[in-house]
């Protein structure tokens, strides 16, 4: 294999430095001349109808610039359903609806004027489970509609009751999973200005600036061509902003009657109660086997509550169906998601998407099939295992393929068998679990691309302009390894410029663990068009024709050893008469295809990651609680362009993943939200975190930026299935619903207890 | 009500005129723009906005800046020595311990307690003191590696000279 200069090294992030010294801007620090603050007035009610509205003492209390209702916002709806509107006017559908808005000259007094106005209500029934919401006479969460039923999406491949036949061993089980939040460090902010030409500037911390241009401007009822929106330092993300939501439109009209520029930021609690969840899901599974070993049939039927408006927790069966349906080898398979409205929250995309639900339930059922059939659990996966070069029966082109590997890294790890404790309330037990995850994006939109800018100046600074989005995962980084290598330079030669829809050239947003794959060859792509100007330029200086020469250190290389600096070059084609800057542009849009809005068949991603983790875990049989001693986590990422990056993914995902499975949970109780804050809401700290061993398994995309795919969601997908999996293992009961809390084990214990009585 | 109030902030003198409710993170970012205290819950859960208040580390969101009179605060600002960065800070970037970055002055303030209190932990050690910052991209392994570094080299160094 070809030897890189800074392709696959450890280096350091480029913006360590300033986030270390305090000097980074993030969207929390960013000011502007006159700047006003905002706050939002949500509903009392999980359904109402509004009776009247009376700002009168919000706009009297000292300090309050103006007040905004719905009176103040044209009536457009929006959402992929355009069931949301910026501000309600006439009914309220849950309790993170907004209502009204307050502009003060301080954050502090908007939050004071918010709770002035006086809203009366004419409460209506409401309902928060999707039985509830689907019985015959159900109150209607939106008139329009005939239902509260929103849609059913169906998949299936093979012949179910063929697959039923066939099976020597079937197993079932049903699992229930839970809300959780993102739990960014930094929350949501939103800095609003309008020019005198009515022209919207909105700094915000969003995801997908190019498709919250065009979003809020459908909200706005203002052309999106009148929309910049730059992005400061965002403090973590995690699919939380990867819609719009109504605190976007909302900060542009409070910038509009203020007349000035308006500042928005999420409270902690704010973040909790209005903010998108991972989307909940109540799921069953039957999965068949024959006695070899091969997988038969999984058949899976499910129920999603999407809340009160629709966002992207209502799309995530489909990634729930990609793994049924792709992960490891099945001939038949069924699948039926139905997704309902409710007045509970809304649900959003989140970092794995699906993956995490879906993960829990497959890889539960694989241990208990494998159980059955009297198989060693990473065997059974093995002998299942997805292979390099094939096409799954939904039509996923499985290109490279580590899923072997990394099951056996886990069968090497695992011949170290686990040692008991001599207390013998203490069990220990090993469990694994799997992702399929997307690795280079996925196509949901017309266009899953990115543009990319190379520049290189007179000074031999190279710029790369990309499309791309910084969320703290370490992308600018990255891309500028990758384009350091093309043009033969210093990663610290290379800025990256990604924070302006009025600079960037468009890209979808990132999500989907696609920036480093489609971002990456965009980048790429254009420092070769750029490297083929120099070189053009620096054939006419050394003399031997451009496909003989070389970039290295800043330097042109010749055959003979004669070289030019990079600089040089670039003054060289620059300063003459008719002279040329080097530039380089590129648009990488991957050769995928949107699924088939019938079948669901398609591929979706240029590339697929595989996951495996491995946990030990250790269960107190008197307090039920679980402690993790150990985490391997074996990852198929193609390459990995920057090893420490990578491993940072995968520690942080296990940290995400391992509050999944025991301790995170949004607690909603009629639609409202009764632990919005860290110390009812458990986020696992430094002193809860297990040992973590990363095994990176390179299978070199033949698709990826130098063989790389994406890895940024897979750490987070598969704990909780392999920590279920070594409850399982070590205490003998299954659980079935996350997290698994030590009130929740001691309960499975019990009731294993009362069955063997 | 308001008071007038005077401190050390970052080895320099200050004197403000304050509200009597400001918090000294709001003292902090608002009056004297030191950004880098940053605001994650307004509840002390998240110790992101850490700072030392005569040495000792707080989350400023939990204190009142009118009780900092007479008091002596460093925040991530004044880490630095003559445009030097701290050993800890070099450690923090070059083992990967920073992601989004916006847990990392609160980790490193805290971090620099624990070291000037204990030059050099054990991973328990450092794992338990920094459990109140929390944490949501690295999964605290390469924070705690760093510190455990920075530790060692910075005990290595001593005993060499």
């Amino acid at each position: 294999m070809k030897k890189f200069s800074v392709v696959g090294k450890r280096i350091p992030k480029t913006d360590a430095p300033d986030k270390v010294t305090g000097r980074a801007t993030y969207g929390q620090d960013f000011k502007l001349p006159g700047m006003l603050h905002g706050a939002i007035r949500y509903s009392d009610h999980a359904h109402a109808r509004i009776l009247s509205i009376d700002t009168s003492k919000a706009e009297a209390l000292e300090g309050v610039k103006c007040v905004v209702t719905a009176a103040d916002v044209p009536e457009t709806r929006f959402g992929f359903y355009k069931d949301n509107m910026p501000l309600k006017k006439d009914v309220v559908r849950s309790h993170r609806d907004e209502i009204a808005g307050v502009v003060a000259s301080n954050e502090m007094i908007a939050r004071q004027a918010v709770k002035l106005i006086e809203i009366v209500y004419e409460i209506m029934p409401a309902v928060f489970t999707v039985a509830d919401a689907m019985a015959e006479n159900a109150p209607l969460i939106h008139p329009k509609n005939e239902s509260n039923h929103l849609i059913t999406n169906t998949y299936s491949h093979g012949d179910l009751e063929q697959g039923e036949a066939e099976s020597d061993v079937v197993v079932e089980v049903s699992c229930k999973l839970p809300y959780v939040n993102h739990a960014s460090m930094e929350t949501c902010v939103i800095v609003a200005q309008f020019d005198h030409h009515e022209n919207l500037t909105l700094w915000s911390t969003t995801q997908i600036p190019f498709l919250l241009q065009k979003d809020l401007g459908q909200a706005l009822g203002m052309s999106p061509k009148d929309i910049r929106i730059i992005q400061p330092t965002i403090g973590g993300a995690f699919g939380r902003e990867l819609d719009i939501y109504p605190y976007h439109p909302i900060a542009a009209v409070m910038a509009k009657k203020a007349q000035t520029a308006v500042r928005l930021c999420f409270s902690r609690e704010e973040e909790f109660r209005a903010g998108p969840q991972r989307q909940p899901v109540e799921v069953s599974i039957r999965a068949g086997a024959k006695n070899n070993g091969d997988l038969t049939f999984r058949d899976v039927s499910m129920t999603l509550d999407v809340g009160a408006y629709v966002s992207w927790g209502s799309t995530t069966p489909m990634v729930m169906m990609e793994t049924t349906a792709s992960f490891y080898r099945v001939p038949h398979v069924r699948f039926k998601a139905d997704c309902v409205y409710t007045n509970n929250l809304i649900t959003g995309a989140m970092r794995g998407y699906g993956n995490p639900q879906s993960s829990f339930f497959v890889e539960s059922a694989m241990d208990m099939l494998a159980e059955k059939l009297g198989m060693d659990p990473i065997q059974f996966r093995i002998h299942n295992s997805n292979q390099p070069n094939t096409t799954t029966e939904q039509g996923l082109k499985i290109t490279s393929c580590g899923l072997e590997d990394c099951l056996k890294a886990l069968a090497q790890r695992a011949e170290k068998k686990l040692e008991q404790p001599e207390k013998t309330h203490l069990k220990r037990g090993r469990g694994v679990g799997g992702t399929l995850n997307v690795g280079g994006g996925a196509r949901i939109y017309r266009s899953d691309g990115c543009g990319a800018t190379v520049k290189v100046d007179d000074f031999g600074h190279v710029s790369l302009i990309t499309g791309s989005t910084e969320i703290g995962q370490g992308s600018e980084t990255v891309l500028a390894q990758m384009v350091a290598e093309i043009l033969g330079v210093e990663v610290g030669d290379v800025r990256v410029i990604n924070s302006d829809t009025d600079v960037k050239m468009w890209d979808v947003g990132v999500h989907a663990s696609r920036t480093t794959f489609i971002a990456g060859n965009a980048a790429c792509l254009a420092a070769k068009e750029a490297l083929s100007q120099i070189f053009e330029t620096a054939s006419e200086m050394l003399g031997p024709p451009p496909d003989l020469l070389k970039a290295e250190n800043g330097q042109i290389i010749a055959p003979d050893g004669n070289s030019v600096s990079l600089s040089k070059v670039v003054r060289s084609r620059h300063f003459r008469s008719d002279g040329k800057m080097v530039h380089g542009q590129a648009f990488y849009d991957p050769p995928t295809e949107l699924v088939d809005k019938e079948s669901y068949h398609g591929n979706i991603s240029p590339a697929y990651g595989f996951g495996m983790q491995m946990a030990d875990v250790e269960v107190d049989t008197e307090t039920g609680q679980v402690k993790v001693l150990k985490l391997v986590c074996a990852k198929d990422i193609g390459l990995a362009i920057n090893p420490m990056a990578v491993e940072g993914q995968i520690e942080g995902g296990a940290q995400m993943g391992l509050g999944y499975a025991l301790s995170e949970e949004v607690v909603v109780k009629e639609g409202k939200v009764m632990n919005p804050n860290f110390v009812d809401y458990r986020l696992f700290t430094s002193a809860d975190m297990p040992e973590i061993e990363n095994i990176l398994i390179e299978s070199n995309d033949p698709e990826g930026p130098f063989g790389a795919k994406g890895v940024g969601e897979m750490g987070s997908s598969c704990v909780a299935a392999a920590v279920t999996n070594a409850i399982y293992d070590a205490v003998g009961v299954r659980l079935t619903q996350a997290p698994m809390t030590p009130e929740r084990v001691l309960a499975a214990l019990d009731a294993l207890e009362k069955a063997t009585d | 009500m308001k008071k007038i109030i005077s401190f050390t902030i970052n080895g320099a003198k200050q004197e403000l005129y304050l509200d009597t409710r400001k918090t000294l993170l709001k003292m902090l970012r608002e009056d004297l723009e030191l950004m880098g205290v940053h605001l994650g819950c307004g509840g002390g859960d998240c110790g992101a906005c850490t700072v030392l208040l005569n040495g000792e580390p707080v989350t400023s969101c939990l204190v009142l800046a009118v009780d900092c009179e007479g008091a002596e605060i460093t925040t991530v600002e004044g880490v630095q020595q003559n445009g030097e960065l701290h050993p800890l800070q070099q450690s923090m970037i070059e083992k990967g311990g920073i992601q989004c970055g916006f847990c990392t002055p609160g980790m490193v303030m805290n971090s620099l307690a624990l070291l000037r209190e204990n030059p050099q932990p054990t991973e328990t050690e450092v794992r338990q003191a920094l459990s109140g910052n929390l944490c949501r991209c690295t999964g605290y392994a390469k924070i705690v590696e760093a510190v455990l570094d920075v530790g060692n080299a910075m005990t290595n160094s001593k005993e060499a000279g």
